[in-house]
């Protein structure tokens, strides 16, 4: 298992750098995350992050896309528009989540 | 004292469960009903050949109640909607159904009426679906009048059922188009919200491959917003554009409407259940098992038999008041046809991608996993037998509902 050194302590991670320890995240380690992938966080990218990591604790999944924009109330297009080409795993990725799964 | 169990469904998953438990449950303390709104079952895999005129239409439906064991009883009716805490199901014609347990079992259902633009005047003219009857037949009619230009095969997004079907289908294609020495003439390009020809990454390379050898041009990452009609041309949300002259696509698959009139879906109204047991997050006596429920794998018939297995188990268990000790590990197992008389096979589980080896005797087979051969061709068309004679009924077969690592590599 890869540990990868972030705000100058240990996170583990998976061979893709996704975090593999959610209670290792926090807020200012989402801010270095989205760096990493070229991403400055603004509020609007937050209430994506903070509707993953809310519904990640109940679920014990990450959400689908359709699920951020219906149950999350962000419009697919803005997803699009806040993390470009692949929002999804980039929303998992920043959020320390595991990537979303397909369907096998 | 009567107990009544009350299945919704007679598809794959209902069917199986009505069948099992009627030979476990007493008789005399137990009656067993299903609800189907009609008496046609559809042997869905069998779609995947009707466009390129293999299977007729009685190979692939047959009738709901021939495969309901006696003892059960079958209502034909459309369901309005569950009421959990007064434990009955009213359907639309005004009878209500009581029950003491029941079983969601009403599958997905492709709904193109979601994505807009897919259900315009283009629809069964240049735009086709395969996973209903009609649109597998119609389809058939384009496919034969279709001698060149952009062929594109889509998919809105996951789940769907099935996710091998759009990948053997377009490894059909090229085959059928081949066959009819017009090969050259088609450009075929696969479009996915998948950031690769499939989910995981030893079958993605694998099958990506495949799709390269047969000069398909994949499109990935795609997630349709719209289709415009009057360009011919699916429109992404960031605003790609990929164009058609035929488009084959799969549209969003949805659970039942009553599962969300009822208030007991997720947003795509998938009935959120325990991934292992298929109990109801919701209700204590409610289960839901195969496609209808939110469980974090494929939505297919093979998922659908595993699970069966294990939750009869269960079921037997839980309403005796003991614990439930069947954890399902999402076990699934498909043929994949990749054209000319070939196939593939890919057994995996909710942790375990698809690797490559054998199945199900280690190092023997017959058949190979993720490897094209005649075998597994052969294997697919006679699972068809397998699902009407054996499945169905409820007969033991012979593969472990719990996925084995004996036989996969597990460095590719």
């Amino acid at each position: 298992m890869p540990v990868a050194t972030m705000d100058g302590r240990q996170i583990h991670v998976n061979d893709e750098g996704f975090l593999t320890d959610p209670t290792e995240w926090n807020d200012q380690l989402a801010d270095t995350l989205a760096g990493q992938i070229g991403i400055q966080l603004t509020e609007a990218h937050w209430k994506a992050i903070r509707f993953l990591r809310d519904d990640f604790a109940v679920k014990g999944e990450t959400p689908a896309i359709r699920r951020v924009s219906i149950a999350g109330g962000i419009p697919v297009k803005e997803l699009f528009t806040l993390f470009p080409q692949k929002p999804a795993k980039k929303m998992a990725y920043i959020a320390g989540l595991p990537k979303p799964r397909g369907c096998v | 004292m009567v107990d009544r169990l009350l299945v919704l469904g007679g598809g794959t998953a209902g069917t199986m469960i009505v069948n099992k438990l009627r030979r476990r449950l007493d008789v005399s303390r137990w009656h067993i009903t299903v609800v189907d709104r009609d008496d046609a079952h559809h042997y869905q895999p069998g779609y995947l050949f009707l466009p390129f005129g293999g299977y007729s239409t009685e190979q692939v439906t047959k009738s709901r109640h021939a495969f309901i064991t006696d003892g059960v009883e079958f209502v034909i009716a459309e369901v309005d909607r569950i009421d959990p805490d007064a434990n009955t199901v009213s359907m639309i014609d005004g009878r209500v159904l009581p029950y003491d347990y029941l079983v969601i079992a009403s599958g997905v259902s492709p709904r193109p009426d979601r994505t807009p633009g897919m259900l315009g005047s283009e629809w069964r003219r240049s735009i086709f679906d395969f996973y209903t009857l009609d649109g597998a037949q119609a389809l058939a009619d384009a496919l034969a009048e279709f001698d060149g230009g952009r062929f594109v095969v889509h998919i809105t997004d996951l789940p769907i059922k099935c996710p091998v079907a759009p990948l053997e289908f377009t490894f059909m294609a090229d085959a059928y188009f081949r066959r009819r020495g017009i090969r050259a003439k088609v450009d075929i390009v696969y479009v996915t919200p998948l950031s690769g020809a499939f989910t995981k990454p030893v079958s993605s390379k694998r099958l990506g491959s495949m799709l390269e050898v047969r000069n398909v041009v994949v499109e990935t990452d795609f997630l349709v917003e719209r289709v415009d009609t009057e360009a011919k041309t699916l429109v992404s949300y960031d605003e790609r554009e990929v164009p058609f002259d035929l488009l084959v696509t799969v549209p969003l698959n949805m659970g039942a409407d009553f599962v969300e009139r009822s208030g007991l879906g997720d947003e795509m109204n998938y009935v959120p259940v325990d991934k292992h047991t298929l109990l109801s997050n919701a209700h204590p006596n409610i289960f839901a098992v195969g496609d209808a429920s939110d469980i974090p794998t494929s939505k297919a018939g093979s998922v659908a038999h595993f699970a069966v297995e294990i939750f009869c188990d269960n079921f037997v268990d839980h309403v005796q008041g003991k614990p439930m000790t069947g954890s399902f590990d999402g076990h699934a197992n498909c043929f994949i046809e990749s054209g000319d008389g070939r196939g593939l096979l890919i057994d995996f589980n909710y942790d375990t991608e698809p690797l490559t080896g054998k199945y199900p005797v280690p190092l023997v087979g017959p058949f190979s996993l993720l490897t094209e051969t005649r075998a597994n061709h052969l294997g697919k068309l006679a699972f068809r037998w397998m699902y009407w004679n054996a499945l169905l009924p409820g007969r033991p077969i012979p593969l472990p509902s719990h996925m084995s690592m004996a036989g996969k590599h597990t460095e590719d």
